[in-house]
């Protein structure tokens, strides 16, 4: 394996190579869908239902990988003005504004070729009040039909019965009869059996390619590398065949990066030496991705687990997995459990599991400006947190797709000093005494 | 009789009144009284009174108070109100509040939730979640079942039984309450010069803090006063304000409105004195006509989902006729998702509405 410093252009593995073939080729359907005769829906990655969509033979779109392509494409900054300029406030979430100033310039997908115009709006969105009032301001210009799925907060952190009865009604009741009436076509259980089936499957490879980051060195970068990791999990493909055998491919990858005690591949190679291994919280921002990544790796920071790769679904940490024998019940169940429909005690208390579980020197916070979901309460997390456990945590703050709000000097001098505080804690004789 | 200004006086002191001397003095009256806290935008304050305890609206700390403590726990890009109340909590001033309610209303209010739990664990603290399906079989199923889980909480809070008889009898009070209310706001409508807003608004945030018995004998007073009072008609224009149904306004911004010519004929502040747009019925199944009412006769907010797209904003149309105004001022504080996120829209049907 060659290194960093060895070589300049983006290592391609052939997981990455079958991904980025799975995603040409959905987007190749969705621009392509009038032609094909393919009908879509829009709807979110928490709690999205790809296998119940799937179901009707529909194409699923998903507005906020849109609004990232854009992010790392560095178009987000225009289109976030451009819906400015019509308006839209600046306090409000960036992914909204990215795709509402992409809609004005005619929902150009990363293909180039135009977005079709939804047949359905699936309001169906896990632990994120803002999804509403955007699916709202969809609704309002495509002006075609919608359906929503309410999913209950975990205020007590746990599930109960009754939010479990509430979705599943609404399944029954109003997602699939709606489902049927735009597609034309005859809900199938049995359909989604296997779809889900499917689903379990790759969820068991996900997670295993997860918690590969336990070893020492960590063969994945749980957080940049791992939003890689949960693009088919997490979007159009959970439940498909390429799903399976693309978690199939990158297992055997991470097994024989494992075998051989290698690190994580970055965008300039593999990394050499594992000096911090981190536990980050929240999202990445997407303008400055690789930039960001590069202050990570260039110090030997890994990141060994981190909350946005449960955004779209808890696998780990209490082992959901998508069931078969109960089709809607655990679609219910996957809707509910998301990470940011957790309240704030059970996410501390995932985080500190995750910095005891991965042997983890330290505790991020990437606190985002747009996503009030993740962010309010983050500071206390932080110091609960700390507390806790006894790691030193930092706190650095940048946004999802406005490219005004990540301000690379400020955040490798944070990360910087992290760095050092980390190093400072081992030479004052090994890991602090955890908090009582 | 107290004069309007006597009133209005009376209801300016509780309003700045961040120790919330009179929820105390109520709750020290009695032993064993207990005192219930809620944020914006509804909780079905029937439940809390029905187990004989105060219902108390917290509304942030408003502009008088300065925010030490609070900025430690948010990040300067979220709104101000919850930095404001957990001011209060940090610095004592909620400590006689034995429960603590946070409505579904954005991911700030709800996130909080998990903060309070964490911060205050022998405070009963629960999201109040309601339901965006307003079916019976569907909504309206859920929703009694979380109303009866919070009637559970509540009770342990109280310490007792909430019986059928109490909650009905609590759900009459409240509804000559919310008629009081909608008397006051029909009223500023018809004799927006009589009523001035910044009056009304002190009026019905006293409601926050007084038991609902002692606010509806309030508004008695005010409406009687309010009537008999001679105040000259201005050449003003009639308008709506929109947008502050969770975080207050300064009250010089209500101030300042009125004094640069404008009467103020409807707004959404403190949203939960009339959230509910007509009776609960008062015999039967108090739960059910709880759930009932919340999910076929309440309010439209951006907070609330509309199934219906072209009713998006059309009560916000209709306020415009019933209440003759001129314009919309959308004035909706920083930071506040719900309220911006929808503002286009609602923007958008008032123009062509």
């Amino acid at each position: 394996m060659s290194t960093a410093t060895e070589r300049d252009e983006v290592v391609k593995e052939p997981s990455m190579l079958k991904q980025k073939e799975m995603i040409a080729d959905n987007y190749d359907r969705l621009t392509r869908a009038q032609e094909l005769g393919l009908k879509v829906s829009s709807t979110y990655v928490p709690g999205n239902l790809n296998e119940l969509v799937m179901c009707f033979d529909m194409l699923n779109n998903l507005p906020e990988i849109n609004a990232i392509q854009n992010g790392m494409r560095k178009k987000s900054g225009g289109l976030i003005m451009d819906a400015e300029k019509m308006g839209h406030s600046e306090d409000v979430c960036t992914y909204v504004k990215a795709d509402i100033g992409n809609m004005a310039k005619g929902a150009i997908a990363p293909n180039g070729k135009p977005m079709p115009v939804p047949d359905l709006l699936l309001l169906s969105y896990t632990g994120c009040f803002t999804f509403m009032k955007w699916f709202e301001l969809l609704r309002d210009q495509y002006g075609c039909r919608t359906v929503m799925l309410h999913v209950p907060y975990e205020g007590d952190g746990k599930i109960t019965q009754n939010m479990r009865d509430y979705v599943v009604k609404q399944l029954k009741e109003e997602v699939i009869p709606t489902f049927e009436e735009v597609s034309g076509v005859k809900f199938d259980i049995d359909r989604l059996r296997e779809y889900l089936r499917k689903s379990a499957e790759a969820e068991d490879n996900f997670v295993w390619v997860l918690e590969s980051a336990k070893s020492k060195p960590s063969p994945i970068d749980a957080y940049f590398g791992g939003v890689f990791y949960i693009g088919p999990i997490f979007t159009a493909f959970r439940g498909t065949d390429d799903a399976v055998e693309y978690y199939e491919i990158l297992r055997k990858e991470i097994e024989g990066r494992l075998a051989a005690g290698e690190g994580p591949v970055t965008p300039e190679g593999d990394m050499s030496e594992e000096k911090y291994r981190l536990v980050v919280e929240g999202p990445p921002n997407w303008t400055s991705f690789r930039d960001f990544w590069k202050m990570f790796y260039d110090e030997g920071a890994v990141v060994v687990a981190s909350t946005y790769t449960k955004v779209g679904g808890v696998y780990d940490y209490d082992g959901f997995r998508h069931d078969p024998d109960k089709p809607l019940e655990s679609l219910a169940d996957y809707c509910l459990g998301c990470y940011t429909n957790r309240n704030l005690p059970t996410r501390v208390d995932m985080i500190e599991s995750y910095i005891d579980q991965y042997e983890a020197d330290g505790f991020l916070v990437n606190s985002i400006k747009s996503c009030n979901s993740f962010s309010a309460g983050q500071l206390m997390m932080m110091r609960e947190v700390e507390k806790r456990t006894g790691k030193p945590a930092a706190f650095i703050e940048t946004d999802l797709v406005d490219p005004r709000y990540f301000s690379p000097a400020n955040v490798k001098n944070r990360l910087e000093s992290y760095f050092q505080m980390i190093e400072q804690k081992r030479r004052g004789g090994g890991p602090p005494a955890r908090a009582a | 009789m107290r004069k309007v200004s006597e009133i209005v006086e009376f209801c300016q002191e509780l309003c700045e009144d961040l120790t919330f001397a009179a929820a105390r003095e109520w709750k020290d009256a009695e032993p064993g009284r207990k005192v219930v806290g809620y944020m914006p935008v509804y909780v079905p304050r029937e439940l809390i009174h029905a187990g004989g305890m105060l219902p108390l609206g917290i509304l942030g700390g408003g502009d008088n108070l300065e925010v030490i403590h609070g900025d430690a726990y948010y990040q300067s890009y979220i709104c101000r109100i919850p930095r404001s109340t957990v001011e209060l909590a940090v610095t004592k001033r909620l400590d006689f509040v034995d429960g603590m309610l946070f409505p579904s209303i954005c991911d700030v209010i709800r996130n909080l939730s998990g903060m309070w739990k964490m911060m205050f664990p022998e405070v009963y603290t629960r999201y109040f979640d309601v339901p965006q399906n307003y079916k019976d079989e569907i909504g309206g199923n859920y929703y009694e079942h979380e109303l009866m889980e919070l009637k559970q909480g509540l009770e342990g809070v109280c310490g007792r039984k909430i019986g059928d008889d109490d909650l009905r009898r609590s759900i009459a009070v409240y509804n000559e309450n919310r008629r009081l209310v909608n008397a006051v706001y029909d009223f500023r409508t018809r004799e927006p010069w009589k009523a001035p807003s910044w009056e009304v608004y002190l009026l019905i945030r006293a409601g926050m803090v007084l038991p609902v018995e002692a606010h509806s004998q309030l508004i008695e007073e005010y409406l009687a006063a309010a009537e008999a009072e001679d105040r000259p008609m201005r050449d003003n224009c009639r308008i709506i304000l929109q947008g502050s149904f969770c975080e207050q306004p300064p009250l010089n911004l209500i101030k300042s409105i009125e004094l640069a010519g404008c009467y103020i004929v409807d707004d959404d502040y403190m949203l939960v004195t009339r959230w509910l747009l007509e009776d609960v019925p008062s015999d039967g199944d108090p739960i059910r006509n709880l759930a009932q009412a919340f999910i076929k006769h309440s309010t439209e907010t951006a907070a609330k989902y509309e199934p219906d797209g072209a009713r998006k904003g059309k009560y916000l149309v209709d306020a415009v006729r019933t209440r003759a105004a001129e314009g919309v001022i959308f004035a909706a504080p920083s930071f506040c998702d719900p309220a911006l996120a929808g503002r286009n829209i609602r923007r958008h049907h008032q123009t062509v509405g």
